[in-house]
């Protein structure tokens, strides 16, 4: 689209994969999601498939991982509910860490693509409201499945005239989870490239460091969030 | 003409989007960080919990910053209203 002179700052530029006229995939947004989900899968794999009493290295890091998850969803959901939708937290949250992470840590600019850049999947805004948009279907479909038909009376909850904010919140919530979590990855991107145009060496450090830490807690709270949607409505 | 015009009036959308979400939740924060040290202050042994609820509502403080910048990087660099 179009670059800032004195840097070489690119945003909205893609490796496009052309599909047909009208249709075409951002390239590096899959390729680099598809590593996540099976880097992902292969370390959950290895680490659960010989479990020991005593466990080993990689068995408590996937224990803490659990008991967080697991703390998350009890404390918005309750104990009764949590475990049905416990999968779905530890989906979201393992893939949002595993993405933020990876554009964080793994060295991707030494892959040289035609056109964009390989970085973190959430870097486009097609993932992070993909995400949005099924933990919003998966709250409408929990209050469905728990409450019946009575879960439309949340609708005019404290009083009929209500309803219309009801409604625009149904809205709003997808929007403000996509925005934040892209909205805190391309930010942080973004000021990391700006600080290393100025100054290459040392000084970006701290802005990582920051930026590293600002991703995870990024994660914790979209997993927060989600969790905390399902739990209002099936309250 | 025109697009030049849009173009300039964009620079300083964004950066009037971005000065002014950064002024209340920068408020926000100060308010928010401000209480839990008091809280420590007062009651040192609830250091891991306070620390814990401050961070996460930071984030969320945060978030609204995060707003106006979205909005001010869609103006800069796909902005609807030039067509090229």
């Amino acid at each position: 689209m179009f670059t800032i002179l004195l840097s070489k700052i690119e945003v909205g530029s893609h490796f496009y994969i052309y599909l047909n006229e009208n249709s075409h995939l951002h390239g590096e947004t899959l390729l680099v999601s598809a590593f996540v989900v099976i880097g992902l899968s292969l370390f959950l794999t290895i680490a659960t498939s010989n479990l020991q009493r005593i466990p080993s290295y990689l068995q408590s890091i996937v224990e803490i991982i659990y008991d967080l998850v697991k703390s998350i969803a009890i404390t918005q959901m309750g104990p009764s509910y949590y475990s049905q939708f416990l999968p779905f937290v530890a989906t979201i949250f393992l893939f949002v860490l595993g993405s933020n992470l990876s554009g964080a840590l793994i060295p991707w600019k030494l892959i040289e693509l035609s056109s964009g850049e390989l970085a973190a999947p959430t870097n486009d805004i097609n993932t992070t409201a993909c995400l949005a948009i099924l933990t919003s279907i998966t709250y409408f479909f929990a209050g469905l499945k728990i409450k019946g038909i009575g879960y439309f009376k949340r609708y005019i909850k404290p009083a009929i005239f209500f309803l219309p904010l009801n409604i625009v919140e149904d809205f709003t919530k997808p929007l403000s989870l996509n925005f934040r979590l892209f909205g805190n990855v391309v930010a942080d991107e973004l000021t990391v490239t700006v600080i290393c145009s100025l100054v290459p060496l040392i000084i970006p450090l701290p802005i990582m460091m920051l930026g590293l830490f600002a991703s995870s807690l990024q994660a914790l709270i979209f997993a927060t969030l989600a969790a905390a949607y399902i739990g209002e409505v099936i309250e | 003409m025109v697009d030049s015009l849009i173009s300039a009036a964009s620079v300083i959308a964004a950066a009037v989007a971005v000065g002014f979400a950064g002024l209340g939740p920068g408020i926000g924060q100060g308010n928010a960080a401000g209480q839990a040290v008091e809280g420590i202050a007062r009651q040192p042994e609830a250091e891991g919990k306070i620390r814990g609820t401050l961070l996460l509502s930071l984030a969320f403080m945060e978030s609204l910053t995060i707003y106006g910048l979205v909005v001010a990087l869609s103006v800069l660099f796909a902005n609807p209203f030039i067509n090229s």
